[in-house]
């Protein structure tokens, strides 16, 4: 079915659109709109359909999703999980934490609970490193992260 | 010395301290009022005697910068502000977004006002939700205000902020990277020249300049621009003014702090971070982003022979000031000014291995050496630390990123060659343990 937009979102469109001097400027913004009226992920017709709107080829649309590690090409679970990796986070003991992630959510970084409530991912630096370990929930960032917060995130979102 | 000062942070953790009323109760918006009723020239001669070295790691002064833009041009100017923030330990200018937004809408007015400019676009990467939220939220106050538009404060030029996302790539922190992202585009650098003043975004003349060196330039036209210099120790060196210093891993109390340019490592771990975590003694410390060479904590400075830097001349690393110039005459690099602080809790290999797997992921993969090269070190390190590796490949990670340095477009190659280096040359007898015992000389970990 061809991917398309609500009319409020429409209107959002257009409202990134008029922000820039060309079309091209708004690919970015616009495909992170669409991703997140798709499920979180940008799928063939959502390439097609930025590629119309902003009248680019689907070749240059798909060039920019395969570029950028937040642009999902598979549907991920209802809920996404980055557990920060990096120096700062893991001096923190970001390593022990995503073990416990694992073993708690029974999969491995990279996968999506059977259940398709969460699928858990490692960051690069998420610019919170004084307050490690960190991770990011869908759009919100949890800080200082002990196991029992953890695992109190965790059945809220299995819960859901 | 430590001089803490709240040009920056004063409403850090207060309570609806990113809004307009808040920022106006202390003066907010002045600045920018009076940089519009001063001629473009006059705004970047300001600029110039702050002496503000770009905070965002390569330290250039920020007003010889503005003045680099061209004086005439049919097309017009642009002002990006580089909020991707992503070297690791680095977390500055996600405080002053979420808590400070205004100073950041103010300073791009000026900095408008100062290259020529009626449009800003701030980049600010994607995971930042909140700090794109305020920013939006001020743009939105300040508009109202007639601060922004048309005619702001009633002056005849005008100007637009807004609000760009990324989509997750370190590399688009690099300034050509980051305007291929803002054009809609792969974030891949592109060659200079031409430079970003000559073809920027878009194809018109750009300054990108760094959040926090934006965001202070209103303090700039409250205290006059020699008298912003003057705060810092290290006015001599043109190194001016106040900065957000940041320190993270082992310390007590990790978080940023506000302080005149001139506070050194020491001051930064032992007196702000309250010294190392859990009372143990401190292995070694990367002084400003991961991309910068680590230093051990036994360290001794050697400068070039020069009266201004007499004061540092053989002293501990730790006792030098943190300067664009003193840091870099060391053979080091100040870069973000964020410290990340490792113990003598951490395997120094296991911190390398870290850190390869950063580069290697981020790596745009558009240049040989830096694409390949990060892969090669990363393969070894992974058999470094599972025991398998040989002397002969040790070597190898140091020709290796040797033959990164200096041969890419940008700058990553040679901030992914740095903590390389420096690790193995610095640490080599930790490296030969894992080779000598397979793998089992591994008592340590990473975290405390
Ligand atoms: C790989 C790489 C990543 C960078 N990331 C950032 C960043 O996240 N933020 C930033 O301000 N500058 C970053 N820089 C530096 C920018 O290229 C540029 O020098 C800076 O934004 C200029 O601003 P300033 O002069 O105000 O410091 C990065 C450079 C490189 C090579
Ligand atoms: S290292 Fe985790 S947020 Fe920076």
């Amino acid at each position: 079915m061809p991917f398309a937009l609500s009319d409020e979102l429409e209107r959002e469109l257009e409202r990134i659109r008029a922000r820039y001097p060309n079309a091209m400027a708004a690919c970015i913004p616009t495909l992170h709109l669409c991703q997140d009226a798709n499920h979180g992920w940008v799928s063939d017709e959502v390439i097609q359909f930025v590629a119309t709107r902003l009248g680019l080829s689907p070749a240059h649309v798909k060039g920019v999703v395969t570029f950028y590690s937040l642009f999902n090409e598979e549907r991920p679970g209802k809920h996404q999980v980055w557990v920060c990796r990096t120096l700062s986070c893991a001096l923190r003991g970001s390593g022990s934490l995503l073990e416990h992630c694992e073993k708690k959510l029974g999969i491995r970084s990279g996968e999506t609970t059977k259940d398709g409530k969460i699928t858990l991912r490692t960051a690069e630096c998420l610019a919170s490193c004084g307050s490690g370990p960190v991770m990011q929930v869908d759009k919100t960032y949890h800080e200082g992260l002990t196991p029992a917060r953890v695992d109190e995130i965790l059945d809220r979102l299995l819960a859901d | 010395m430590i001089k803490r000062t709240e040009y920056l942070s004063k409403n850090y953790g207060k309570p609806e301290g990113w809004s307009l009323a808040t920022y106006e109760a202390g003066g907010g918006y002045k600045s920018a009022k009076k940089a519009l009723g001063m001629s473009r020239e006059a705004v970047v001669e300001e600029m110039k005697k702050a002496h503000i070295r770009g905070r965002g790691g390569a330290g250039f002064d920020a007003g010889t910068k503005w003045s680099f833009m061209p004086k005439e041009s049919k097309k017009p100017h642009y002002l990006v502000v580089n909020a991707d923030e992503g070297e690791p330990g680095t977390f500055k200018d996600r405080t002053i977004m979420e808590q400070n937004p205004h100073a950041l809408v103010e300073g791009c007015v000026i900095g408008c006002r100062g290259i020529g400019a009626n449009a800003a676009y701030i980049f600010v990467r994607d995971e930042l939700h909140l700090a794109k939220a305020r920013l939006w939220g001020a743009i939105e106050e300040a508009r109202a205000k007639g601060y922004l538009g048309a005619r702001p404060f009633g002056v005849d030029y005008p100007v637009e902020v807004y609000v760009h996302t990324g989509a997750g790539a370190y590399i688009c922190g690099e300034e050509t990277a980051l305007l291929n992202s803002l054009e809609g585009r792969r974030g891949e650098p592109r060659l200079k020249p031409p430079f970003p003043a000559q073809v920027g975004a878009f194809g018109c003349p750009t300054t990108v300049n760094n959040v926090e060196t934006i965001a202070i330039a209103p303090t700039v036209f409250e205290l006059g621009g020699d008298a912003f210099s003057q705060l810092s120790e290290l006015h001599p060196l043109n190194d001016g003014g106040v900065r957000l210093f940041g320190v993270s891993g082992h310390v007590e109390r990790p978080g940023i702090y506000e302080c005149a340019v001139g506070l050194t490592l020491r001051e930064l771990i032992y007196e702000l971070g309250g010294g190392i975590l859990g009372g143990r003694e401190l292995l070694a410390v990367i002084p400003g982003g991961s991309s910068c060479p680590v230093h051990r904590a036994d360290e001794i400075v050697s400068l070039p022979k020069d009266d201004r830097f007499a004061p540092w001349q053989g002293k501990s690393l730790l006792d030098l000031p943190l300067g664009v110039d003193t840091f870099r005459s060391a053979g080091s690099m100040l870069g973000t000014c964020c410290a990340i602080v490792l113990s003598d809790a951490v395997d120094p290999v296991l911190a390398t291995h870290n850190l390869i797997k950063f580069y290697k992921h981020e790596s745009c993969g558009q240049c040989t050496p830096c694409r390949e090269g990060c892969g090669w070190i990363e393969r070894i390190l992974d058999k470094v630390v599972h025991g398998t590796a040989t002397l002969d490949e040790l070597d190898q990670i140091t020709e290796i990123a040797s033959n990164i340095t200096g041969n890419t477009i940008c700058a990553f190659g040679d901030g992914a060659a740095q903590p390389m280096l420096s690790f193995v040359s610095k640490f080599r007898p930790a490296f030969e343990d894992y080779v000598r015992t397979g793998g089992k000389s591994q008592t340590r970990t990473l975290e405390a």
